[in-house]
């Protein structure tokens, strides 16, 4: 077992603000050398959704699902002041003229800095969602997995 | 004081800095010092605290035209 400390996240939400705020504490937390586990289940797995479709076989709610998820981080909406889709452009340009890292972006850069990314297998089977529909490089697991990495956390959040 | 290395963070939003930071600090070896010029305001707490944290030594820290600048000592 390693030293280092750990810092393991519960990542719910589908919301860009909220999703946001979990990939800036994962990427500070890989900064101060911490393991860093990004738990997706739920609407937070949208986060992990490739942009482009991908065609796959899929019942009628599945797809229906599908249609009416965000398709990647960048599409997703704002917990407050979402007003149609007006909120998430409003401040995607107040974010460029802070030259704030963008929710995409940060997803990256988690990536980069060896965040483990973990999508929830039983939720994706709620929603429909399958592996070539989530990015590459991610792991998939349960709750079981999630934790045995939280139990030696030292930070553990839900979001 | 001997600089091995200057990052420049400047304009940079949180936690870039301390990310851009942490990168760096891995390209020096112990004992050898850091200077890092950042413009978040939030640099300052986080810049310290993650020192102390990884066992490295702000050995000062100036600002000047709100241009914020640490030199760090790896631990």
């Amino acid at each position: 077992m390693s030293d280092k400390k750990k810092t393991t996240i519960v990542l719910f939400s589908g919301d860009y603000d909220k999703a946001m705020a979990a990939y800036i504490i994962a990427n500070g937390a890989a900064a101060y050398d911490h393991e860093v586990t990004i738990f997706h289940t739920f609407w937070g797995l949208n986060a992990l959704r490739k942009e482009n479709q991908i065609p796959l076989k899929k019942g009628f709610l599945e797809k229906m699902f599908g249609k009416m998820m965000p398709r990647g981080a960048d599409k997703m909406g704002l917990s407050k002041m979402n007003y149609l889709g007006m909120g998430p452009k409003m401040i995607k340009h107040v974010m460029k003229k802070h030259n704030a890292m963008t929710l995409p972006q940060l997803v990256e850069m988690a990536q980069e800095q060896n965040v483990k990314m973990i999508a929830c297998t039983m939720t994706m089977d709620l929603l429909g969602l399958q592996q070539e529909e989530l990015l590459d490089g991610i792991d998939y697991a349960g709750v079981a997995a999630y934790i045995g990495d939280a139990e030696q956390g030292n930070v553990n959040l839900f979001i | 004081m001997e600089v091995k290395k200057v990052l420049d963070a400047k304009g940079l939003a949180c936690p870039m800095p301390i990310v851009k930071t942490k990168k760096t600090m891995e390209e020096l070896n112990s004992g050898e010092i850091l200077e890092v010029h950042a413009t978040d305001k939030g640099a300052k707490s986080d810049l310290t605290a993650w020192a102390k944290s990884g066992g490295h030594e702000l050995l000062k820290d100036t600002e000047e035209d709100n241009v914020l600048k640490f030199w760090i000592k790896k631990g």
